[in-house]
């Protein structure tokens, strides 16, 4: 096991190398570079404009230009971003937070809520209830989390809700006490928790309900209704154990899609995170920060899929790593 | 395994089914589809929604960039059937006039009335090189119908939504296209070479695959300059959702590949002399056709999701050009949002699509699924 978590350690340096170099790819490709727009600047003058350019080695050659970037992103510098006038580490570090709070809250949230109805589904497979949440699951899979945030964002302002439709905290937010800071937050990410929940809740739903009705099939749930054991033990001890298994390694693969899906969830409702950061520098050009949005992307995928990995592992003992 | 089995017996010409009948095993995949219902509802929406698309010029009463600058952000407007004598009549409309410019608020204006014309003469067009002008309705010249509402520069959102569709609707399947061929032939070569070819291959489809789809098309879209024009944007548009695409289809079929190549009618091929690319595409890749259709039609949503998203935060389809996603862009802003409910439409539209896609894939994958018996 131990072996196995190392090897999958390793196996992340060469992953990030590659998804540097696409990245830099990119942005070789793109127009212009990250200094063109301080070129158009007034305020900027020829010398700071070459200094600058002479700092970030922009006057070499590409792949020169690419060893300097992985130089300094070993000492934990991943450049300057020309949009915040702050190192990209900085201003990446705020809104990761931000990010991985509204993901974590949602996702936690929504296992909490949907393995119980993706249960209560398989068991009372047919049934009125059954029918009626598998369709509002699949309307939730359906609808994308930006719509249901319009749709949401129009309800409160329209129908007068007491909920922010923006931000991330109030104004005098630094004046608060503790726990009027937890409850101005909790307020702020009412909303856009709401959007990320359903969306995993309803794809959750479904795979939790017909994972449960293949184990339910199996042979051993029938052995163990045999035996005389209740109806409860048999579901909880023996069928639901196993079925959730799967799941981890779903929530694995769908982290990708949790991600794309909280970035713009982010960006409609105006949440400061990573996501919205990213369409800013986009649209800005601010390449250094594109390119650092992009890897702390590509290590938050990869992270995730490790540890939904070795959970996995660690749950099910029919699986062995060597 | 039983999947590949059946999916060989397919490619025979015929099967013996009930009662000695002769039927093919796409024709008994039809027929178990047909009573599929909501998937054969789902397939009707899809078939309306297309149609709509590909005809917008007939459909729409305006086009798609007729705009009206004393009709911003009109409200829809009300098709009457009932005369103000309190009459039965044909649908009417009557005329509108603006009560509040700053708010953009209209009101009927009761003493002006425009029949609904059908198979009138409107804005020129040309469709396939013909010339024309004949549109489906419309009514007399200075009355407006908007059955959607108008947007910010008093465009028609109906005749927008049959022109955007052309793009939302179509991205999705000349995408799904693209990533499919490339996804079929490099799972397909990775899968039958194995080894250090297979392992090259696959990191590099793995590197592609560990970035967020949704920050790498946002990126790719950076690289577009702006210079593009609408039908050019539209191609490198789907390019890059394809780009994004191909990766995960060429893991799963090289897996599938890996599993085929070294069944007993591979080697057999082999021994006969077929070249490898003809083993891999004549022999191989045929046996992974029922996955792939599956897998199509419940991907397509996630190209129109993409290209809805991209053109919402406004680096996908670009103004003037329509898109669903482009049209709401619009709602973004609070105000008009809660002020005019109706940019909010484009939306149900791309939800009806994708859902229909989802019933409809769902009834593809248990009509070919041999292990669902009915």
């Amino acid at each position: 096991m131990f072996r196995y978590i190392a090897r999958r350690f390793l196996y992340i340096i060469p992953m990030l190398l590659g998804i540097s170099s696409l990245t830099f790819l990119i942005m070789q490709l793109a127009p212009g570079d990250a200094l063109t727009t301080m070129k158009l600047s007034p305020d900027i003058s020829e010398e700071v404009y070459n200094a600058m350019r002479a700092r970030f080695w922009l006057d070499q050659p590409p792949h020169m230009q690419y060893i300097r970037w992985i130089q300094q992103l070993f000492k934990g510098d991943m450049g300057h971003s020309f949009l915040w006038h702050a190192p990209v580490t900085w201003v990446l570090r705020q809104r990761l937070f931000n990010t991985l709070l509204l993901t974590l809250a949602s996702t936690v949230l929504g296992w909490i809520i949907a393995i119980p109805i993706g249960i209560h589904s398989a068991v009372n497979q047919y049934s009125w209830s059954d029918k009626l949440l598998t369709f509002v699951a699949f309307i939730g899979v359906a609808i994308p989390n930006w719509f249901l945030g319009l749709l949401l964002l129009y309800l409160t302002v329209s129908r007068g809700w007491g909920f922010p439709v923006g931000g991330m905290t109030s104004i005098d937010f630094a004046d608060f006490t503790f726990w009027e800071k937890t409850l101005d937050l909790a307020r702020h990410m009412f909303l856009p928790t709401i959007v990320l929940t359903t969306g995993i809740v309803a794809s959750l739903i479904r795979y939790m309900r017909s994972n449960l009705l293949d184990v339910l099939r199996q042979d051993y749930v029938t052995t163990a209704r045999a035996k005389g054991l209740s109806n409860r033990v048999v579901i909880n001890k023996h069928a639901v154990r196993n079925a959730i298994n799967p799941l981890i390694t779903i929530f694995g693969y769908q982290l990708g899609g949790i991600l794309g899906g909280a970035a713009l969830t982010e960006i409609v409702m105006n949440w400061p995170g990573i996501g919205s950061l990213m369409l800013n520098a986009v649209q800005g050009k601010d390449y250094y920060l594109v390119m650092g949005n992009l890897l702390i992307g590509a290590v938050m995928l990869i992270l995730g899929n490790l540890v939904a990995d070795i959970l996995l592992a660690a749950s099910d003992p029919r699986i062995r790593y060597e | 395994m039983a999947k590949t089995a059946t999916t060989t017996a397919m490619n025979a010409q015929t099967v013996y089914a009930d009662g000695g009948a002769i039927r093919s095993p796409w024709k008994m995949a039809w027929r178990k589809l047909r009573r599929h219902k909501l998937a054969m509802i789902a397939m009707w929406v899809l078939i309306v929604l297309h149609l709509f698309a590909i005809f917008a010029d007939f459909f729409a009463p305006y086009s798609e960039l007729t705009t009206d600058r004393r009709r911003t952000y009109h409200s829809p407007t009300r098709v009457h059937i009932i005369s103000p004598e309190g009459k039965l009549t044909r649908p009417f409309v009557y005329g509108y006039t603006r009560v509040d410019t700053l708010r953009n608020l209209y009101e009927e204006d009761k003493s002006v009335i425009y029949p609904i014309k059908f198979f009138v003469r409107g804005d020129k067009y040309s469709f396939l090189g013909l010339e024309s002008n004949l549109r489906l309705f419309g009514v007399e010249a200075p009355g407006k119908i908007y059955l959607f509402g108008a947007d910010r520069y008093g465009r028609d959102i109906f005749s927008r939504l049959a022109y955007g569709g052309r793009r939302s609707l179509f991205i999705g399947i000349i995408g799904l296209v693209i990533s499919m061929s490339i996804g079929l032939v490099y799972g397909g070569t990775s899968g039958y070479f194995g080894g250090w070819v297979d392992n090259l291959m696959m990191r590099v489809a793995e590197i592609v695959i560990s970035i967020p789809g949704f920050y790498l098309l946002l990126a790719l879209s950076a690289i577009l300059p702006p210079s593009l024009g609408s039908t050019e944007r539209f191609l490198m548009i789907t390019v890059i959702l394809a780009f994004i695409g191909w990766a995960g289809l060429a893991r799963v079929i090289r897996g599938m590949v890996l599993s085929i190549s070294k069944q007993d009618f591979v080697t057999a091929s082999e021994a006969v002399g077929c070249s490898q690319p003809r083993i891999i595409i004549r022999h191989i890749l045929p046996n992974t056709m029922s996955y792939v259709i599956v897998n199509a039609t419940l991907s397509i949503p996630g190209f129109i999701l993409s290209e809805a998203g991209l053109s919402l935060i406004g680096v996908g389809i670009q103004h003037p050009d329509a898109s669903w996603g482009n049209m709401l862009s619009e709602a973004l802003n609070l105000t008009s949002l809660t002020r005019y409910p109706w940019l909010l439409i484009p939306g149900f539209f791309i939800f009806i699509t994708v859902l229909s896609y989802s019933f409809f894939g769902d009834g593809v994958r248990d009509a070919l699924d041999p292990r669902a018996q009915t």
